[in-house]
């Protein structure tokens, strides 16, 4: 299950301004392995997505989070 | 059969890392040892008379007359350690003198001694917080932050260094009814840089969270009374824990907390890294109460060692160093290198110049840097400070780096 199909457009949108590598995104796209993002973008990535849609993702839950299919569908839990 | 995993292959990065490094001749950055100490400022290091620029020793109370004798007195009388926790066998007199002399020093009702400063966070964040609570912190706090916090099994939420705005958004999100701890800390030991406690402080207020804030770094220089950058910034009153550490301006080891909660006292029996460990030895926290009686009233060392973190700061900038912070705004002074290569090889320029600072690489440095971390002391004499001006300029040459 890939979350509904609006936040999958939001965060597919924000993840492009770090996507310096130009990466075709899909639900199974993994921000270390693939995005290459490093920490420090993650953080900035994460407030960014926090700030979008005002919400709060904590590091526990940042932890089990790997590909953008199961971000999105973290915020469609933390949204509902 | 299958081969047996080896739990320590995980490392091979690192010791690849190192191997690549160390082939190219430069020394062991984490391997020097101190043969002989002659002062808070000066060892022998390699056979070498050596300034010391990287000890947090700020106050220079390791070589205190009236400290060293403390230490020599609670040895003949109480021997060389307690064997035992606090909880048990291990609080002697001397363990309360020196709780006592915290209380003073801060001017609040309680003080909980620790073995280390590391275990003080450990122990005060992980008893503080569970796991439905949130714990609200800089993503730039230290190691003994962080593992306290996981310790606790608390909910982390990470707020960008030193901002305000992200700190307060992140507040205004968490649910009302929530268990809410802030941590921050008063200087961040990597960049020598200061919090904007004052805004932050009144924001926690605002939204209901209690607050710890880290003073380990500007215990005994910053401040009218040396109680840190709470006092500097006058909300060490809205605090509600300060956590501290002897092993800086105290000149010794050893961890605290201190706090005018009324029920403070239960973290003894609640704190896991309190209890489960022997306590310090008796002659260390003789050295700690003497030392922290003696920085109640070191106004003119304070002073001066403002005026060697200000001197080195603008000396190093008009040298051409790229510094962590625009003004000298502690004893650290950060300074910030291309590379683990190029700071390995200043650092070893330095130290064969006679002067020892700190190689500090990520992951404790933040956004990957690498950085020669300099900390000053009360006892650096101002041609020492130019001494180490002119050593830098030589160093900074040779590599590079200027």
């Amino acid at each position: 299950m890939s979350g509904n199909e609006a936040t999958a457009d939001k965060v597919k949108a924000l993840i492009e301004p770090f996507n310096k590598k130009g990466i075709t995104l899909s639900h199974d796209t993994r921000f270390a392995d693939d995005l290459e993002w490093d920490s420090l973008t993650v953080m900035d990535f994460v407030a960014e997505v926090e700030d979008d849609f005002d919400i709060i993702i904590t590091m526990n839950m940042q932890a089990e989070i790997e590909n953008i299919g199961q971000l999105i569908e973290a915020v469609d839990s933390l949204n509902g | 059969m299958a081969e047996h995993k080896d739990l320590l292959s995980k490392f091979d990065p690192l010791i690849k890392e190192r191997e690549t490094l160390l082939s190219t001749g430069v020394m062991d950055p984490y391997a020097i040892v101190m043969d002989e100490v002659k002062s808070p400022t000066e060892a022998i290091c390699n056979g070498k008379e050596t300034i010391l620029l990287g000890t947090y020793n700020y106050m220079g109370m390791t070589f205190d007359g009236d400290v060293l004798q403390a230490g020599k007195e609670a040895l003949d009388n109480f021997g060389a350690g307690t064997t035992g926790s606090r909880v048990l066998n291990g609080t002697y007199q001397g363990h309360k003198e020196c709780e006592d002399a915290l209380r003073e020093f801060y001017a609040m009702d309680h003080a909980m001694v620790f073995s280390t400063g590391y275990l003080a966070n450990l122990g005060i964040i992980s008893a503080l917080a569970g796991k439905d609570d949130y714990i609200i912190l800089d993503i730039d706090s230290h190691a003994s932050i962080y593992d306290g916090c996981a310790m606790g099994n608390a909910q982390i939420v990470a707020f960008k260094h030193n901002d305000v705005e992200a700190l307060e958004k992140r507040l205004r999100r968490l649910p009302e009814e929530a268990g809410k701890l802030v941590i921050l800390e008063g200087v961040y030991s990597m960049m020598g840089d200061i919090a904007p406690l004052r805004e932050m402080v009144a924001i926690c207020k605002k939204y209901g969270a209690m607050t710890l804030v880290d003073e380990a770094h500007s215990m005994g220089f910053i401040g009218e009374n040396g109680r840190g950058v709470c006092e500097e910034a006058g909300v060490i009153d809205d605090v509600d824990f300060i956590i501290g550490t002897f092993s800086k301006s105290v000149g010794t080891v050893g961890g605290f907390c201190v706090s005018n909660h009324p029920k403070f006292e239960i973290m003894r029996l609640v704190s896991r890294p309190y209890i489960f460990t022997a306590s310090l030895p008796p002659s260390v926290v003789a050295t700690a109460a003497t030392s922290i009686r003696k920085l109640m009233h070191s106004g003119n060392k304070r002073a001066h060692l403002w005026e060697n973190s200000k001197t080195l700061h603008k000396g190093l900038r008009d040298l051409g160093f790229n510094l962590g912070t625009p003004e000298a705004q502690s004893g650290i002074i950060a300074v910030i290198v291309e590379d683990m290569m190029q700071g390995a090889m200043l650092w070893q320029a330095l130290l064969k110049n006679g002067l020892y600072v700190n190689l500090a690489r990520p992951p404790a440095t933040p956004q990957g840097m690498t950085l020669l971390r300099c900390s000053l002391c009360a006892e650096h004499t101002a041609e020492q400070v130019q001494k180490i001006l002119g050593m830098f300029e030589a160093a900074g040459t040779e590599v590079g780096v200027i």
